[in-house]
């Protein structure tokens, strides 16, 4: 018997059936992971609602099975299935993907596989499987250019119906599969990877990257300008199983001010684009009365940040206590405001408290851009402390620009001052202070500053790692860290160009997939097909890329643009901070991309 | 306390027993029937289940209790408006305003299906007749100590062993639900134990109905 059944069996409450008689498009839309991390997921929910509202179209989910129900269908030749239908993934018109993470290729791999569809998009003929992505990792797509067919790239609310119509009248039309890709090409924001030839030097980096058939020499992401007037579910699948996010979902705005040097969403998802209190208010009642939850979240890149929090939250605490309904406000700032929410929400009592001050020193805060000081995260410890709370959690990287030991030492001593505030401000010392601190291993990203960055090696990685335990003393502190090998894979991944790409096939012809969970994660299977493959991940990790060379994501344009991310770069070297875009713009270029409205950093 | 009997057919009986709760606990939100909740550190909307179900298994005779907070809403209406809320495969079939005292729940009667792909075995009937009329069938138990051996006999009140087609055997038995507890599923293990070669490719269990111990059906 297979673990947790009724993730595969769908049937919940809002689910989307359709007749098959008024469908005319067949979309199986798959998450890779498990359904738990699927159904949490809310750019799947948007899009599984758009494409549902669309007339003779039926979006289906499908998601990544768990080892055991993998067995019991490799067993018994059950091809996947989606979720609505039970119908096999293999005879829907089409098959999209949402990418967030780079370790889950191995599940698009495998779960074509499942479905009996060929991985590559050349052995895929007709206009039958036409295999389509979107979501972040899809700011760099060349890892899987050989798999995917087109990639969909930014916000999925309007390109989507776009595609879709056109799919529709190429079927009703019987276009041929090439017909149909060169029309798809010419939709603003839609990347197909067949269409553009990538040439190498002999040292391997890129020599040049040619544009076919037309298509544009960029692509240009594609945003949501007015948020209010946006689709928003707010009649939600509710699953009858728990899953990660268990919970009702709001999404205050889009953006990010802070530009975190090593963050992509922070650069990716620019510009800032506001939603009124009035319509989230309006669209939290009904997704809390259309759902039954009993607990909602307010989601963005950094929730603090949202102009009208206040307003927000002032009208929807008296709703959630009327209604039993816990408000949960994650990723707030130690400001003071969110001090006060925080209070007011008593979400500290059961989250504690969590801070991610990134690196350990101010100097290496300030090259990475984390505007987070050791005054605010001490004063914020302070209050909590005397307010009886006895936790703390913090979250480091480790490998980060320019890094020396002595930021690596700067951590146990923002962590000893920590302790030492505990020991004057704490009202109840009976039970002792927990501090917990994790270390994560930077991993170098696309469209972010630290693009061409170096990782450093996992050995090295290691050293610190080792350095900083030996510098923590007190009993109360708890550390760990990341291991090194997934991200250092990840690395691999997120700046890959298209050889890496045989390396993800084998690599799941090996047996990989499900990487992204500890008990399935095998490093040894990875070495071994990039071995089989000729690739040497060194090449794309600790090598560092060239500012002046050509990048594999070149083509992709996210709106930021490559001279700002340069000039950030310097200014990251050069030790220097860049304050908020609320504080002045920048210049990152990223309001370009807006007609209607402007950047409402 | 109110109690509502419900069923829990099709693919919903993939959903577990904590699950199910969750799945009322939200229906109720939804029928804008807002429950009462425990006291205490992290309160939780009020609902019981009597007799927890095992994942898999059908079931036309569930029992819920709950407690509505300061809502003044006529039993029917209750029925209904869960039933627009709830999920495919659960349907409230009846609410009570008061139910019966949960220890005095002592019997149940159950299906158990067996399906054989290459047709019932010669003489499959008489064996699992004979089976049931044993006075000792020993079947080994998971409780929370480990692995306990059970004897299944004084737990089964009468056993009707019957064919259906060519395939198909239904044992419908009145067993015990409660001090002791009879797993149906516990029927399929004894048959697999002791006459392995009626071992059925399929089988598949329903609860059809719960009685007290002088087998008046209980609510």
């Amino acid at each position: 018997m297979v673990q947790k059944p009724a993730r595969y069996t769908g049937g919940e409450f809002n689910e989307i059936k359709k007749n098959l008689d008024d469908v005319r498009v067949r979309v199986a839309f798959c998450f890779p992971d498990t359904y738990e991390i699927g159904m949490s997921n809310v750019g799947m929910r948007i899009l599984y609602g758009i494409m549902n509202n669309m007339d003779g179209v039926w979006c289906e989910r499908v998601f990544a099975p768990w080892a055991d129900m993998e067995n019991a269908m490799r067993e018994n030749n059950l091809p996947l299935w989606a979720l609505e239908s039970q119908d096999p993934v293999k005879d829907f018109d089409m098959i999209a993907f949402t990418i967030g993470y780079e370790m889950c290729y191995t599940n698009i791999l495998n779960m074509l596989r499942l479905s009996g569809v060929p991985l590559r998009a050349a052995d895929r003929k007709g206009l039958k499987s036409i295999v389509f992505a979107g979501g972040v990792c899809a700011y760099n797509p060349e890892p899987l250019a050989d798999f995917v067919d087109f990639f969909s790239l930014g916000e999925g609310e309007d390109i989507t119906v776009e595609i879709l119509s056109l799919y529709d009248r190429a079927k009703a039309e019987q276009w041929s599969k090439e017909s149909f890709l060169l029309e798809v090409s010419r939709i603003p924001g839609v990347y197909v990877p067949s269409f553009y030839k990538h040439e190498y030097n002999e040292d391997g980096t890129l020599q040049s990257i040619t544009a076919l058939n037309g298509a544009p020499e960029k692509v240009t992401k594609r945003i949501v300008e007015n948020l209010d007037e946006a689709y928003y579910p707010t009649k939600m699948i509710v699953p009858s199983t728990e899953i990660v996010h268990d919970r009702a979902n709001l999404e205050v705005f889009r953006g990010c001010i802070r530009g975190c040097r090593f963050c992509q969403a922070g650069f990716s998802c620019r510009p800032v684009r506001r939603k009124s209190a009035k319509v989230l208010y309006r669209q939290a009642v009904e997704s809390l009365e259309n759902s039954g939850h009993n607990e909602i979240t307010l989601s963005s890149l950094s929730t603090s940040d949202y102009r009208e929090l206040k307003e927000l939250t002032d009208e929807m605490i008296p709703y959630c206590v009327d209604h039993k309904v816990n408000l949960s406000v994650p990723s707030l700032r130690a400001d003071n405001f969110s001090r006060e929410l925080m209070m007011k929400l008593q979400t500290l009592r059961k989250s504690g408290l969590t801070f991610a001050p990134e690196a350990g020193t101010q100097r290496l805060r300030d090259v990475i851009n984390k505007n987070l000081t050791e005054e605010e995260i001490l004063t914020t410890c302070a209050n909590a402390f005397s307010g009886g709370w006895n936790n703390v959690k913090l979250y480091f990287m480790l490998g980060l620009p320019t890094e020396t030991d002595e930021d690596v030492l700067g951590i146990a001593e923002l962590v000893y001052k920590i302790i030492t505030t505990w020991k004057e401000c704490a009202t109840n010392k009976k039970r002792g202070l927990r501090v917990h601190v994790a270390t994560a291993f930077f991993v170098p990203k696309p469209h972010t500053p630290f693009q061409w960055e170096k990782q450093i090696t996992p050995e090295e990685y290691l050293r610190r790692c080792k350095l900083l335990k030996e510098h923590f003393y007190s009993k109360s502190i708890e550390y760990n860290y990341h291991e090194p090998d997934l991200s250092r894979l990840e690395a691999v991944f997120a700046r890959g160009d298209r050889r890496v790409g045989a390396v993800i096939e084998e690599a799941t012809l090996r047996g990989a997939r499900l990487d992204g969970w500890d008990e399935f994660f095998s490093y040894k299977t990875w070495l071994e097909a990039f071995d089989a493959c000729g690739v040497d991940p060194n090449f794309y990790t600790v090598r560092g890329m060239e500012e002046d060379g050509i990048l594999p994501w070149d083509t992709i344009d996210v709106g930021v643009t490559k001279d700002f991310l340069r000039s950030e770069r310097k200014t990251a070297y050069e030790g220097k901070i860049t304050p908020d875009c609320r504080a002045g713009c920048s210049g990152c270029g990223a309001n370009c991309l807006l007609k209607e409205v402007t950047c409402d950093a | 306390m109110p109690r509502l009997l419900f069923e829990k057919k099709g693919e919903s009986i993939w959903i577990s027993h904590l699950d199910i709760m969750r799945v009322f606990q939200r229906a109720f939100k939804r029928a804008g029937l807002p429950l009462t909740h425990t006291q205490g550190f992290n309160p939780r909307p009020s609902v019981s289940i009597a007799l927890p179900l095992s994942v898999g298994v059908a079931s036309c005779c569930e029992l819920l209790d709950f407690e509505l907070d300061g809502c003044d809403v006529s039993l029917e209406e209750i029925r209904s408006r869960l039933n627009t809320a709830l999920v495919a495969g659960i349907c409230v079939l009846d609410v009570y305003e008061q139910g019966r005292k949960i220890r005095d729940l002592s019997l149940l009667r159950c299906s158990v299906v067996l399906e054989y792909d290459n047709g019932i075995p010669v003489g499959g009937l008489e064996k699992l007749s004979n089976l049931f009329a044993q006075e000792e069938v020993v079947v080994p138990k998971k409780t929370k100590n480990g692995i306990q051996e059970q004897n299944i006999i004084p737990m089964i009140r009468n056993v009707d062993i019957m064919a259906e087609g060519e395939n198909t055997v239904v044992v419908n038995a009145l067993i015990c639900c409660q001090n002791p507890t009879l797993n149906p599923a516990q029927l399929v293990a004894a048959i697999g134990q002791y006459l392995p070669e009626m071992t059925p490719d399929f089988s598949k269990c329903t609860r059809l109905e719960i009685y007290d111990n002088r087998e008046e059906i209980f609510r």
